[in-house]
């Protein structure tokens, strides 16, 4: 197929700029395999520039905790200087008042704590880190101290679920203006945790009739974002907006992928900002052509009208579950494995997690070197 | 829409302003003027542009729609249902301080 993809501008940059963290939480999103090679602080101002120039106009700062780069501040003004909005996607941990202040002065637009429940011991359980509840009260003050706007990003899944309004009143009582009810997606750490984490769908039908409450209730006081999470849609999510179309993700080694969990599929060859320009790898890279358009779509997507609109759904779920990264994404209801979904949904076990726990592991390779 | 529908109304003496973390800015690749947000982007039209230059913090609501009116010579009723049913929208979504 030589047929011209159409290229579009992007309008978001995902950049992780570590994949270290003192957290540990079970969902996390990085892969298993964990970055230990990080780009330089020269080489992300590179990167912003570039990204600018393509279109790009929001920078997500993420990791990993983008806190535990000691360049941070500087990282900052450097999205800033390009002219790009900056956002931090921070678990708190390791941001004092004054680092926070330098992040403010650097022209931080805005700031999104996670959190992992709403009362301290089990949040803290949650996160695999004692006292962790407590920084966050901290740093949602300073943020909003700074008038910088406040995002509650709260993660959901089987032991916190029955929460939302709690956690939704905890965002309203740390100044937010608003709040993502975000239902874990099982990728990474979270795949690895899912039987661990996976709410019934009782569970979830009370979720979405509290939210809907909780919407009527807050209007106007904050914002109250949610979908229905993965196992219990009937329609897959469009997935970053169409793969290669809206955003790109640069990954703390410099690898550009189209998705965060892309490397999750076997065989996609990804290029680096250590060799080329962003322009070149977002309209060439052969990982982001791979499936640019509606050209790779097998059925029922490839005559679907909703082809547009959901575009598949996610190609790394889609790969997760059947094991073919250009088969329909499972979630939805025209899928042909679309049962696999339901029965997936069905595997809860009440078991430990297994907590992210790479930073140790890190630490001693590094003493080691 | 229960409140946005009823509510769309501005107090006149209301000085509206962008808050921190909301900038409309020029962007070429996207053609003119965009609305820059907690994690959102929005492309406003003309009509939209028009009203949100004019929330700097030191105009009144009842001057941005008696600006409006005589640059566009347009009914002021018309330009005060819409400057209204915008900043109220906007405000629900906390991304205009009244």
């Amino acid at each position: 197929m030589t047929a011209a993809q159409p290229i579009f501008k992007p309008l978001g940059l995902l950049a992780e700029l570590t994949h270290r963290c003192p957290l540990g939480c079970p969902y996390c999103s990085n892969p298993l395999a964990l970055d230990r090679d990080e780009l330089d602080t020269a080489t992300w101002a590179r990167v912003f520039r570039e990204a600018a120039g393509l279109g790009v106009l929001q920078v997500h700062l993420s990791g990993g905790e983008p806190a535990a780069r000691r360049d941070l501040a500087e990282i900052t003004a450097a999205a800033h200087g390009a002219g790009l909005y900056t956002n931090l996607i921070t678990s708190a941990v390791g941001l004092t008042p004054k680092r926070f202040a330098a992040l403010a002065d650097a022209g931080l637009d805005h700031v999104q704590i996670s959190i992992q429940d709403h009362a301290p011991d089990s949040a803290d359980h949650i996160a695999g880190y004692a006292g962790a509840y407590e920084r966050k009260r901290m740093l949602a003050a300073e943020v909003v101290r700074h008038k910088i706007p406040l995002t509650v990003n709260a993660v959901i899944h089987r032991a916190n679920i029955d929460h939302v309004a709690d956690m939704v009143e905890l965002a309203i009582e740390l100044g937010a203006s608003r709040v993502e009810i975000a239902h874990v997606q099982y990728y990474g750490w979270a795949l690895k945790n899912r039987a661990a984490l996976m709410p019934t769908r009782a569970q979830v039908e009370r979720a979405v009739a509290a939210v809907e409450a909780l919407r009527a209730r807050h209007q106007g006081r904050i914002v109250i974002d949610a979908v229905v999470p993965d196992y219990y849609a009937r329609f897959p999510k469009p997935c970053v907006g169409g793969w290669g179309r809206r955003s790109l993700n640069v990954t703390p080694a410099g690898k550009v992928l189209p998705c965060h969990a892309a490397e999750s599929i076997p065989d996609l060859e990804f290029w680096s900002v250590r060799e080329r320009s962003l322009a070149e790898i977002w309209e060439n890279s052969p990982a982001f052509r791979a499936f640019r358009g509606t050209d790779w779509m097998q059925e029922p997507c490839a005559s679907c009208p909703r082809r547009f609109e959901d575009f598949g759904g996610c190609r790394c779920q889609a790969f997760a579950l059947t094991g073919d990264a250009r088969a329909t994404d499972p979630v939805c209801q025209f899928s042909p494995k679309h049962a696999l979904v339901a029965a997936l949904a069905e595997e809860r076990r009440e078991e430990p997690y297994v907590y992210r726990r790479l930073e140790r592991e890190h630490a001693s390779a590094d003493t080691a070197l | 829409m229960t409140e946005t529908s009823q509510a769309a109304t501005i107090a006149p003496d209301a000085k509206p302003r962008l808050p921190r973390g909301v900038r409309l800015v020029h962007n070429e690749a996207h053609g003119g003027l965009v609305l820059l947000a907690p994690e959102r982007v929005f492309k406003p039209d003309p009509i939209a542009v028009e009203i949100l230059k004019r929330c700097t913090g030191e105009a009144t609501f009842a001057a941005i729609v008696d600006d409006l009116a005589n640059t566009y010579s347009a009914p002021r009723e018309r330009i005060l249902a819409d400057a209204s049913a915008l900043l109220r929208s906007l405000a629900d979504k906390r991304l205009l301080e009244l």
